[in-house]
């Protein structure tokens, strides 16, 4: 590394500075995760760190805890209802505004992200509103409705990202072998950005699975969400069952993290 | 889109495409915000008497001001915080091996995923009176009772900084990628220092990635509503709680309508005033 380079007091002090500074901030970003998972095993009742036992007693909990179940399976259909309607409408819009360098495009660009800076409370807000208006009661179909708004600028991003790196002379050539534009599609485009949009799919449906601010105000009585579920007992009273859920949570998470890499090469594509 | 003219360029595809989402975002997405918008501008909650009402309650009430307030100083800290964190991080990626630059991004990656409540929950068990940080301080006999890190602007800003680092780091990562090494080279041996050659050559080369990642980290903090109100407990409001209070508790929709709305002008300023900067930054790398 510092090959050619004379090793100064000066530099030294410099990559000390840096590097440390790099580990600590990377053991603040996955301390969190490692000492819930560490607390989800107590065999206390307490959130005291270090446990004084362990146990899977709070996963026996969890085993039993209908009310939870039930707030996980309503928040895994909303995802997948909005994951799937996000691909299909950001697939499309994506394909449209690639290539294109047309005010109109840049301006629908736009539009599609600006989702992903505004406060999603205030767009919960709004769009509760609206629905009262028109008559529409709130419902799992407004939930999934909600959520695809949110959702779609992460399969809009990442399928426009996977398409800028499609070769144009490879689409020339098809066509020009005689391909109609519909073949080429599904045979050169489709394959060729695949890992790109099953990326922004993936993103998507976490964002939606771990949404609190449109399921608060979109849902209605009967409709419990997972994390506002979670949310509403960890103010109440810190409950050491929901340890045990954040426990399987971040086991989930690491394992869907691992396959998306092998499949998308996650990592490189929200580098470049 | 039938089959298309020959004559037609074959690496494109028609606007007509972005129709069903542009058509749903008019749906779903404009419309309520020019109904918010719409109802903002009433007086009263059947949204009969037009008026500036709400907008002038806030303006000249020094509770909401002081509210919005501390909202746009937690965001400002925040990003600070993350900034002075996540560009090392960046830095260090740089400079090691491939599996290991794998392994950093995976780590940056993982809490970008992981549930918001998930990770804000884990800052609870780390700054409550019985969690790790008074354990480690009173076993060392530094302190006798416990100190008070939860419910408080350190524990939100800590919380909150890690909850957002990796959308600091990740556009860092890009940008400093896209730094010719040579440049850092040159500088040294035109006698340059290594820290000199950071602020004045690495630093500045790099504002487009800081400009992206402040951006999408301040706007994330302040609109982080789970974290704000989990660390920060009852006596500290931010601007998406006290929506949500208006909105929900109260059922003054006109009245959270126009914090909506004045929230949603503060983060569009910012974020305006960061692509401004990101705009001249990029003349400036590129000169």
């Amino acid at each position: 590394m510092m090959s050619g380079r004379k090793r100064t007091l000066e530099a030294f002090s410099f990559e000390l500075v840096m590097t440390l500074v790099a580990i600590i901030a990377l053991i603040i970003i996955i301390a969190p995760s490692l000492v819930v998972l560490i607390v989800s095993f107590t065999s206390g009742f307490s959130l005291r760190f270090p446990p004084p036992g362990y146990s899977m007693r709070w996963y026996v909990e969890l085993w039993n805890a209908w009310q939870l179940h039930f707030a996980a399976k309503n928040s895994l259909i909303v995802a997948l209802w909005a994951t799937g309607l996000s691909v299909v409408l950001g697939v499309a819009a994506a394909l449209a505004i690639s290539r294109s360098r047309t005010l109109s495009a840049r301006l629908l660009d736009s539009l599609f992200m600006s989702p992903l800076v505004l406060p999603a409370l205030a767009f919960g807000l709004a769009a509760l509103m609206l629905f009262s208006l028109v008559g529409l009661p709130v419902s799992p179909l407004t939930l999934v409705i909600g959520h695809t708004v949110v959702c779609v600028p992460y399969v809009v991003r990442n399928t426009v990202a996977a398409l800028a790196q499609l070769e144009p002379t490879l689409l020339e050539s098809s066509a020009v072998l005689g391909a109609s534009r519909l073949y080429t599609f599904y045979r050169i485009v489709l394959p060729l950005i695949r890992p790109g949009i099953i990326a922004g799919a993936f993103i998507a449906f976490m964002s939606s699975f771990d949404n609190v601010p449109v399921s608060l105000f979109l849902r209605d009585a009967a409709t419990d969400m997972l994390p506002i579920r979670m949310w509403q007992d960890l103010e109440g009273k810190l409950d050491v069952t929901i340890a045990a859920l954040s426990g399987v949570l971040i086991i989930a998470t690491v394992a869907l993290v691992a396959v998306m890499e092998r499949v998308t090469g996650l990592s490189r594509r929200l580098t470049s | 889109m039938g089959a298309a003219p020959a004559s037609r360029d074959v690496t494109s595809y028609g606007l007509g495409l972005a129709a069903p989402l542009a058509l749903f975002f008019l749906a779903f997405f404009v419309a309520p915000l020019l109904q918010l918008l719409w109802l903002s501008l009433h007086n009263d909650t059947a949204g009969l008497h037009w008026g500036l009402g709400q907008y002038l309650h806030f303006l000249t009430d020094p509770f909401s001001l002081g509210v919005l307030g501390s909202t746009l100083l937690l965001g400002a800290e925040v990003t600070a915080v993350c900034l002075v964190l996540g560009f090392p991080i960046a830095w260090l990626y740089q400079r090691v091996a491939p599996k290991l630059q794998t392994i950093i991004i995976l780590i940056v990656l993982l809490p970008l995923l992981t549930s918001v409540v998930v990770r804000t929950f884990a800052w609870i068990v780390i700054l409550g009176r019985q969690g790790i940080i008074n354990a480690t301080l009173q076993s060392l006999g530094i302190i006798d009772t416990p100190l008070k890190l939860l419910y408080t602007q350190f524990g939100v800003v800590i919380a909150l900084a890690q909850v957002q680092m990796p959308l600091m780091t990740l556009p860092l990562i890009t940008a400093l990628g896209r730094i010719d090494p040579n440049l850092d080279d040159a500088s040294c041996s035109l006698g340059a220092g290594s820290w000199r050659t950071f602020f004045r050559v690495v630093l500045p080369l790099s504002l487009p990635g800081v400009i992206a990642g402040c951006t999408l980290t301040y706007a994330a903090a302040i609109t982080a509503f789970i974290t704000q109100s989990l660390v920060g407990g009852g006596q500290m409001l931010f601007m998406p709680m006290y929506l949500y209070q208006q909105a929900s508790t109260l059922q003054n929709w006109p009245f959270a309508a126009a914090i909506s709305i004045i929230f949603l002008l503060a983060v569009l300023a910012v974020v305006s005033v960061f692509t401004t900067l990101g705009r001249l930054s990029r003349g400036y790398g590129g000169a």
